[in-house]
């Protein structure tokens, strides 16, 4: 299959804010890791399910790619184009391959704006469409994520949709343009739970249609599990594990993974019971060696010093001491 | 009941706190708009000729009293009104014009840009309006469209400083992140997405500093930088009336001074009303 | 006799739109020492129910009707004094969010000393010893009780909020979705937490929308849709064999992490409760709907479990 995007180091560390004292004694300024040497490639209609607690750097590197924020270091390499080296109007051009869909539907639309309008937005930007056939099409659009009658939703302001709704219409602003990758960061997070399947559907009724490669952020591994090919689970900036669905969730390898697993509520109780130590670490001084290490009941010495290599065929694991286990 | 009715359907004033203030500014308003508009179907006498005894004091024939020329004063009011109006409103409608964009460009870009106008913006805000005022109108000299110029330099700061602060807060919401995901330019994303989000704010800065230009307007045409003996406007008749008030010829000068209040005081109920209306829930 | 008795509850939001049945007509049981989690979307009155029953419910609500009985008393009829008294004291509460119920300028000690010295006839010092205590009780240092609030993680300050909570021994600890701003992680502890706190001889309620977090977690389960209690039962059984088809379709619209699940979309939209359906307010979205759903289900018992719905009328008459 197609590669569609690759994602080759890619860093993001942004300047700790420092209080009034610290300028004036003109101290070094600190960097917040948020992504630290992140690789990993997506293939076309492929769902990778990147998985991780707040904090984690997942909604940067989703953020990355979309052009939203600018990488620190590293190359995004969006079918065979370096894109990280485009002027800002070279981008502007080809981002209509790539789209984001955003957690909060309450504050992604403009609340000043007709649904309708947003949905033109995007075809008049990129000059695909204008006057009536972009409504045409904006109609059509809201007819295709069950916002009917269509006619009615167009002349809507935000504040008149619930939030299942007005997540639709986010998905349609994004899929108007029919792009070939999409970050779908938490996209049901903030949905009430009855209405969460059916927009889990829609997206993949798009990922379908278009072939989409999709990046699908989320902290709840049930839903990773539901819509992702493969799962790449993140700590503190660093990918620990990446491969297949089943792979990651029947064998996990990484001893965060397995932690992860066995804190997730579920109707079936699986008697797996991974220790994790204490809290998360300060992300302005990440513990050396294996950032995960002070909190990993098997952590040994090495695990301090040096750091262990994302590595392995297919499924890789950054861990000096991978699991082998069968859930 | 009626005036309830009236506010909800015919001008859309939703049913809330600070409503009230909306409805009894508006009323004080068109008092003056229809004064102004209808100023030949109104006034009894010639605002500019002599109409009776010089210094007679209110009576049937002459409501507000005759000025030190006999001219009918109520007639003079009601003609003053006309330029009151005219100067204040298109001087903040100018400085709405530029400080808006300003506000919005100087917010949305930020960086060196923003650090240069908003200094330039501070400097101008810390002078008093009046004095600012006078000292631009002293430059230009005494004439209407000199007026209206020194006022809306004064009221620019005003509205920058309001729509810039909204603008920053606007430009890191979500929904202008999303207008960025789907490629908007930097244009588009001020013009419609941010622009109609600050159209509250803008209209009742709008209407807090109309009220406070009314002051101002009064205040030069007072120190005699608007019009010119014999037109008629309401700071040019309290100067006038001055000289006469120690020899208790009090209605000269009390009549202008009520109406600078009543429509000034009116603008300010507007804008404080409408901004108890749209401040808490600006969205939902 | 139960612990709680709560008896056709009913607790409205009068508003300008018209009257708001947020909980209506709702019995529930609460026996000592037993964990419910009572389950439901955003806006099915779960907690509103939760705030009834401490009697916390700002105006425009209004407790309407109904009987809470707590420990043989009618929590409806006391004064606000009495009922000031036995919060803290006899009902524990942990909300959603710490933040909002912990002084951002007062140190997690002081709090935790002002609830106990309120309440009981302790000496200061006692009482600083016993916050430490209660402290290290819920898996956070002692000498916490020095830090300020912004100092500890969300999952620390929900611990606080549990240990101020449980400061006063009190028999029945109510916590409002006390982990849905946290991580799984730190949601797992916090659980474990609560389930520590049962063990020393208190009930729990936990308000949750999560289905399966109550399934894992709880003796029994309530399920509450658009104001009314409509199943409510043993956890084990009411997760596997739902009998009411809102509580089948909202387990059935869950992914689980470990099985290949068909998930099923569920119909519709939650009602309004201004105006809500006519008959069962469920029906608009019920795809088992009868001609007799037209009419307000009553509640049946079946098998141990009460469900609000027309489906169970023969086995009752």
């Amino acid at each position: 299959m197609a590669e569609v995007i690759e994602v080759k180091n890619l860093k993001k560390y942004f300047p700790v804010q420092k209080s009034v004292i610290e300028v004036l004694l003109s101290k070094k300024i600190e960097y917040i890791r948020a992504v630290d040497d992140v690789s990993f490639k997506m293939e076309k209609g492929e769902v990778l399910s990147l998985v991780g607690e707040s904090g984690c750097g997942k909604t940067t590197t989703g953020r990355i790619l979309v052009g939203l924020e600018e990488p620190t270091d590293g190359k995004i390499v969006f079918k065979g184009k370096d894109v990280t080296k485009l002027s800002k109007e070279e981008f502007r051009k080809i981002r209509k391959h790539l789209q984001m869909i955003f957690q909060d539907p309450y504050a992604s639309l403009n609340p000043k704006m007709k649904i309708g309008e947003h949905l033109e937005d995007p075809l008049l930007i990129h000059n695909i469409a204008e006057n009536r056939e972009a409504k045409e099409l904006a109609l059509q659009m809201l007819e295709r994520v069950g916002l009917v009658p269509a006619e009615q939703f167009y002349n809507r302001l935000p504040y008149q949709l619930s939030g299942g709704q007005r997540q639709r219409v986010a998905i349609a602003r994004a899929m108007i343009l029919k792009p070939e990758f999409v970050v779908a960061d938490e996209p049901v997070s903030m949905i009430d739970v009855s209405l969460r399947a059916s927009i889990l559907d829609l997206l993949m009724s798009f990922k379908a249609e278009y072939s989409l490669s999709m990046l699908f952020i989320t902290h709840d591994l049930s839903v990773a599990r539901l819509v992702g090919d493969r799962i790449a689970v993140m700590y503190l900036g660093k990918i620990v594990e990446i491969g297949e669905t089943r792979k990651v969730i029947h064998h996990p390898k990484h001893p965060y993974t397995a932690a992860l697993l066995s804190a997730v509520p579920s109707f079936l109780k699986r008697e797996i019971n991974i220790e994790i130590i204490g809290d998360v670490a300060n992300p302005r001084e990440p513990p050396s060696g294996c950032r995960y290490h002070p909190r990993c009941p098997f952590a040994k010495e090495i695990c301090s010093k040096e750091e262990p290599k994302l590595e392995g065929k297919g499924h890789l694991v950054a861990c000096h001491f991978p699991l082998d286990l069968d859930l | 009941m009626e005036v309830k009715n009236l506010a909800t359907t015919v001008f859309k004033i939703p049913d809330v706190e600070g409503r009230w203030m909306v409805v009894s500014g508006l009323a004080m308003v068109c008092v003056v708009l229809i004064m102004a508009v209808f100023a030949p179907l109104i006034a009894p006498y010639d605002p500019t000729k002599s109409s009776g005894d010089v210094l007679s004091s209110p009576s049937a024939k002459h409501l507000m009293g005759t000025d030190n020329l006999g001219r009918d004063i109520f007639s003079r009011i009601i003609y003053g009104s006309r330029i009151v109006l005219m100067v204040v409103f298109s001087a903040s409608f100018l400085s709405m014009s530029i400080g808006v964009p300003l506000g919005l460009i100087s917010g949305y870009f930020g960086g060196k840009l923003d650090r240069a106008i908003s200094m330039l913006m501070d400097s101008m805000y810390a002078f008093p309006s009046l004095i600012l005022a006078i000292a631009i109108a002293a430059m230009l000299g005494p004439s209407v469209i000199n007026a209206v110029v020194a006022i809306s330099v004064v009221y620019v700061p005003t509205y920058f400083r309001m729509i810039r602060g909204q603008t920053l807060s606007l430009k890191s919401r979500l929904f202008v992140e999303a207008a960025k995901a789907i490629g908007a330019k930097d244009m588009r994303i001020m013009g419609r997405y941010i622009l109609p989000n600050v159209v509250t704010t803008a209209v009742v800065v709008f209407s807090l500093s109309v009220a406070d230009a009314i002051l101002t307007e009064a205040g030069l045409s007072f120190l005699g930088f608007i019009v010119t003996a014999p037109t008629p406007d309401w700071g040019f008749e309290l100067s006038a009336g001055r000289p006469y008030l120690p020899a208790g010829y009090w209605w000269m000068i009390t009549f202008p001074g009520l109406m600078v209040m009543l429509l000034s005081l009116g603008f300010a109920l507007i804008g404080e009303g409408l901004s108890e209306i749209y401040a808490p829930r600006r969205e939902r | 006799m139960m612990l709680l008795d709560v008896k056709n509850l009913k607790t409205y939001f009068y508003s300008k739109r018209g009257v708001l049945r947020a909980v209506d007509n709702v019995s529930i049981g609460v026996d000592r020492r037993e964990f419910i989690s009572i389950v439901g979307e955003s806006g099915c009155g779960k907690s509103t129910l939760a705030y009834s029953i401490i009697r916390l419910v700002d105006t425009p609500g209004k407790i309407v009707d109904g009987k809470i009985v707590f420990d043989g008393r009618d929590l409806v009829k006391l004064s606000e004094e009495e009922m000031r008294r036995l919060r803290g004291k006899e009902i524990g509460m942990v909300f959603q969010d710490p933040m909002t119920s912990l002084d951002p300028l007062e140190k997690i000690g002081d709090q935790i000393v002002e609830t106990i010295i309120e309440h009981e006839r302790v000496d200061k010092k006692e009482a600083w010893e016993k916050a430490s205590i209660l402290l290290e009780k819920v898996g956070l240092p002692g000498d916490r009780v020095n830090y300020y609030p912004h100092q500890l993680s969300g999952g620390q300050r929900q611990r606080v909020m549990i240990a101020l909570a449980v400061s006063l021994n009190p028999k029945l600890l109510i916590a409002d979705e006390p982990t849905t701003a946290l991580d799984v992680i730190v949601q797992e502890k916090i659980m474990d937490l609560l389930e520590d706190m049962k063990k020393e001889d208190r009930a729990i309620i936990l308000i949750t929308h999560d289905f399966a977090l109550a399934a894992d977690r709880s003796d029994k389960i309530a399920v509450m849709y658009a104001g009314w209690l409509i199943e409510f039962g043993k956890a084990n059984k009411l997760a596997n064999e739902p009998l009411h088809p809102y509580s089948e379709g909202l387990i059935g619209s869950v992914p689980d992490v470990w099985e290949d699940r068909d998930i099923k979309p569920m119909l519709g939209f939650l009602p309004d409760l201004i105006d809500p359906p006519k008959g069962c307010r469920f029906k608009p979205r019920c795809p088992k709907a009868m001609d007799v759903c037209d009419k307000e289900p009553p509640t049946f018992s079946v098998d141990g479990r009460v469900v609000k719905c027309w489906l169970y009328g023969e086995n009752n008459g």
